[in-house]
């Protein structure tokens, strides 16, 4: 059942990437616990703007979990406390009247703050422009079927293809560490036999590009696997860096 | 205005063929010549701007997230139907198109509906090629399943999370152009303004969203692929930022827009839970399969749902489709669980919900048959809901969550402006008056794999251009206009959030242009929204500066724009005199309630022509020819 809970918030504003932050408190008043997080963010922006002051601002829009646009560290957890489970698809009544909430951005060397919560994270485009694609052109594709991929590959490769490229992971490693990010496509693309003829150069562009950017490395803290809303396991790290390994020593390029 | 939709002559099945050999090229080397604006990076956008890029052309594509790949088609849960015919089950080309054009309502265009039919194989291959990890039998090889009505298995899927694999597909494809430098790629931008030189569309104007900059960039073309206007009514399955910004701009300097009214609204969405709700869920239609939908027999019978005996219970889908039950149509099911809350008896909290109860079928299969089927599914229902649908009946209803309207195109998919190209959900072209589940991922990508990348060429290659640098005056002056409105929505300084307003305009386009219309309600909706947009001008709240990084700002632009274009939604809802699919005039009903098209008066397009502020628009006619369907009545008793 709907009830109302009050709540104290505590909200990182800062007003651009060069400006110094802090922390401003903020009642919650009759929050209804049937309430997604954003919603109760909408809800004090609301009374902000009304009072004549600048409302927070947070990256938000599908609201269901799959854009990977929303994310803030809560009370120190990347999107919240509960499991698997975006900043948009955490719900009020996880929290308790009386509660009080700290809510900051990503942090991270490769995500600089825009503004408040808001991050730039267009590092992680940059990644993908290297290598995390398969060269496939539209127009000379053979028939879907001409080579069969065995359901377990197909599987595995939709695990890893599910990451929604949030940056949780990077917010919550104590390297800011992009390892999961990209052992996710290169685990997709890798497992799959399209994938293979691009994957020795694939690995080491998007490493490399990933280590110019200023993330860090893989020291297996595993709490990317633990922030993940997408719950992306380590075990791709791992083939990572397998991957990388094979094509260092056999096709140095 | 005489509305050429190009369609080339000859069978339908040759006209595409055809078609693309009397386009004319563009040579590989001058192709570079060339710039192409691409905006939005849905399905439609980023498949286009990767393609054209693989071609040659240069390309600048924009949009409003951070990143391309978290455009909206992201979050297309069932599935992308194609012709392949690999369940062996009686499948074709034939079949996708007639399903198609019948499912539309008989309101959409044959050769384009054939094309898309034609073109759906061709989608899945490239997919397939581009990694995208579609679901696979043991053997290796795809699977399919059926969907949305279809009595074939057609439907191509990865999970739950068939649009975000094949947004991320075509994402990857961008991305790699960008690697190459034939795209350039400017996210967090907003296109506030077309601009037109010598009558041809020659570039945008846009904001930065991050500086509030106020760019141009210019090109020999610009394709729009923006998406729906879904959000028309606040509420919807929609992103919070879709918006139908770029095509009401692009109507406001002389684009058609086509059937606004004609807008899909989903039956099974998770309910409304209070005022402060900012989107609406969607729950797959599959959940009806097993599960029946129910209201109490008694207005405001408030008991627990486990305490209503059988005898108090109304499974009025039931008793009124016997032979459909729960499967109706989408837009039957919707309207029936909208009458139901009308007459008090919808449940809940705010009684605007109804019951979808798998207590039968848990009983009969057992749970874990039920687990295996829709386990996910039930896990983000609890998610949502904090309950156990295990335990207690779901609670659904309707929400909108597609526009099958949009700006006119042509066969080549140009607007009515030359050079302005318009793709997916942001054309009117191919779903009619309804669209069928599965066939919007198809038709996006249709689009911008396979047909824009032609069509283009046989544009740039006959036109003749001008140069039209960003220092042309029509851009000083564009830019002038965008950055006037702008000023002017930060002026107001009145004591009404931007949010405050949308929602009241959400309210009156769903009570009265939502799931059922009639006349008396279309009329009172129009002055409302009149009214309405007055006060926002005189009494709207914008905090914060241009010069900046300003969500509240955003949000003024987009709503100010669903103000005016509410208002065209209601007079084209209001200048189709019959029922057709999704919309429903009460006046025009079958004896069994449902929608009775009026084929000798409404057989045509509605084309709305923008005649100048605070003028009615004019109406323009394209009359639709079907020579190779027959036009039937639907029926689901």
């Amino acid at each position: 059942m709907s009830k109302t809970i009050n709540l104290t918030l505590k909200v990182w504003r800062q007003e651009g990437p060069e400006k110094k932050g802090r922390l401003e408190t903020y009642p919650a008043r009759d929050i209804s616990t049937d309430m997604s997080f954003l919603e109760m963010i909408d809800v004090i922006n609301e009374q902000l703007t009304l009072d004549g002051k600048e409302p927070i601002a947070f990256d938000h829009d599908c609201r269901e979990g799959i854009c990977g646009m929303c994310g803030a560290v809560v009370n120190g957890h990347a999107h919240g406390p509960e499991k698997g489970t975006t900043l948009c698809q955490l719900h009020m009544r996880h929290f308790s009247d009386g509660d009080t909430i700290v809510i900051e951005p990503w942090r991270s060397r490769a995500f600089k703050v825009v503004k408040d919560l808001v991050v730039d994270r267009s590092a992680f485009d940059e990644i993908i422009q290297v290598g995390g694609y398969i060269s496939a052109n539209a127009g000379g594709a053979p028939d879907g079927n001409a080579i069969p991929i065995p359901q377990s590959v197909a599987e595995l490769a939709m695990d890893a293809a599910a990451c929604i490229g949030c940056g949780a992971c990077v917010a919550a490693c104590p390297n800011a560490s992009a390892m999961l990010f990209v052992g996710a496509k290169v685990s997709h693309l890798g497992l799959l036999p399209q994938g293979r003829p691009e994957a020795a150069k694939r690995v080491q562009s998007m490493v490399s590009r990933m280590d110019a950017l200023g993330f860090g490395n893989c020291t297996n803290e595993a709490e990317c696997e633990a922030a993940c809303p997408k719950e992306i396991s380590i075990t791709n790290i791992a083939r990572l860096n397998r991957e990388f390994l094979k094509a260092k020593f056999f096709s140095p390029e | 205005m005489r509305l050429d939709a190009k369609i080339p002559s000859g069978p339908l099945a040759e006209k595409w063929d055809r078609h693309r050999f009397d386009l004319k090229l563009v040579n590989p080397a001058n192709k570079r010549k060339y710039d192409i604006i691409v905006v939005g990076t849905g399905l439609a956008g980023a498949s286009a701007s990767a393609s054209l890029a693989e071609l040659g052309y240069d390309v600048k594509t924009f949009c409003i997230q951070d990143s391309p790949r978290r455009a909206h088609s992201i979050a297309a849960q069932g599935g992308i139907n194609a012709a392949k015919n690999y369940a062996n089950d009686g499948d074709s080309i034939w079949r996708l198109f007639y399903d198609t054009v019948k499912g539309g309502d008989f309101r959409a265009r044959e050769a384009n509906v054939y094309r898309l039919a034609q073109v759906s194989s061709a989608i899945i291959d490239q997919g397939v090629a581009q990694g995208i990890p579609f679901a696979r039998d043991y053997g290796g090889l795809l699977a399919n399943r059926s969907f949305g009505g279809a009595q074939v298995s057609r439907t191509f899927y990865a999970r739950g999370q068939t649009g975000q694999q094949l947004l991320l597909g075509a994402y990857n494809s961008l991305m790699r152009q960008v690697g190459t430098g034939k795209v350039k790629m400017y996210p967090r931008r907003e296109m506030l303004e077309l601009v037109l030189v010598n009558g041809q569309a020659r570039g945008i104007v846009v904001r930065n969203l991050i500086t509030g900059e106020i760019e141009s960039h210019s090109a020999h073309a610009v394709a729009l692929c923006t998406g729906g206007y879904g959000n028309v009514y606040f509420l919807s399955t929609n992103a919070m930022a879709s918006n139908v910004t770029a095509c009401y701009r692009a109507y406001k300097k002389g684009a058609l827009f086509s059937n606004p009214c004609f807008t899909q609204i989903h039956p099974t969405c998770i309910p409304v839970h209070g005022d402060y709700q900012s989107k609406l869920t969607l729950m797959s239609e599959s959940l009806r399969n097993d599960g029946r939908v129910w209201v109490p027999k008694n207005p405001g019978d408030k008991r627990p749902p486990k305490e209503i005996p059988e005898a108090d219970r109304d499974y009025y889908l039931e008793s009124k489709y016997p032979s459909f039950g729960n499967l109706v149509p989408r837009d039957v099911a919707s309207r029936n669980a909208k009458e139901q809350c009308d007459m008090g008896k919808g449940v809940g909290d705010t009684a605007l919900a109804v019951y979808l109860d798998f207590e039968d079928a848990i009983n009969r299969d057992g749970k874990d048959v039920i687990a295996q089927k829709y386990g996910n599914l039930f896990q983000m229902y609890e998610k949502i809901t904090g309950e156990n649908p295990y335990e207690m009946p779901m609670m659904i209803y309707p929400a909108v969550h597609y526009t099958m309207g949009g700006l006119w195109v042509d066969y080549n998919l140009m607007s009515t402006i030359p050079g302005l190209f318009v793709l997916g959900e942001a054309n009117f072209s191919d779903h009619g008056a309804n669209r069928l589940g599965a066939s919007a991922l198809m038709q996006g990508l249709a689009d911008g794999y396979f047909v824009l990348p032609y069509t283009i060429g046989g544009y740039l290659a006959a036109e003749a251009f001008q140069d039209a640098p960003i220092e042309h005056p029509a851009f000083k002056e564009t830019t002038r206009e965008a950055q006037a409105r702008v000023e002017r929505l930060l002026s107001v300084n009145g004591k009404r959030t931007v949010d405050d307003f949308h929602r009241e305009l959400g309210h009156i386009m769903w009570e009265y242009c939502g799931m059922a219309r009639n006349n008396d309600g279309l009329n009172k909706a129009k002055g409302m929204i009149q009214s309405l947009r007055d006060e926002f001008w005189e009494n709207v709240k914008v905090p914060g500066s241009n010069g900046d990084f300003n969500q509240s700002l955003e949000r003024a632009g987009r709503a100010a724009d669903f103000l005016e274009f509410g208002e065209l939604m209601i007079s084209d809802a209001l200048a189709r005199q019959e029922s057709c699919g999704c919309h429903l005039n009460e006046g025009f009903q079958t004896e069994e309630n449902e929608a009775r098209r009026d084929d000798e008066n409404f057989c045509h397009v509605s084309c709305w022509e923008y005649a100048g502020e605070d003028k009615e628009p004019a109406l323009h006619k394209e009359p639709l020819a079907f020579e190779n369907v027959e036009l039937t009545q639907r029926s689901y008793k």
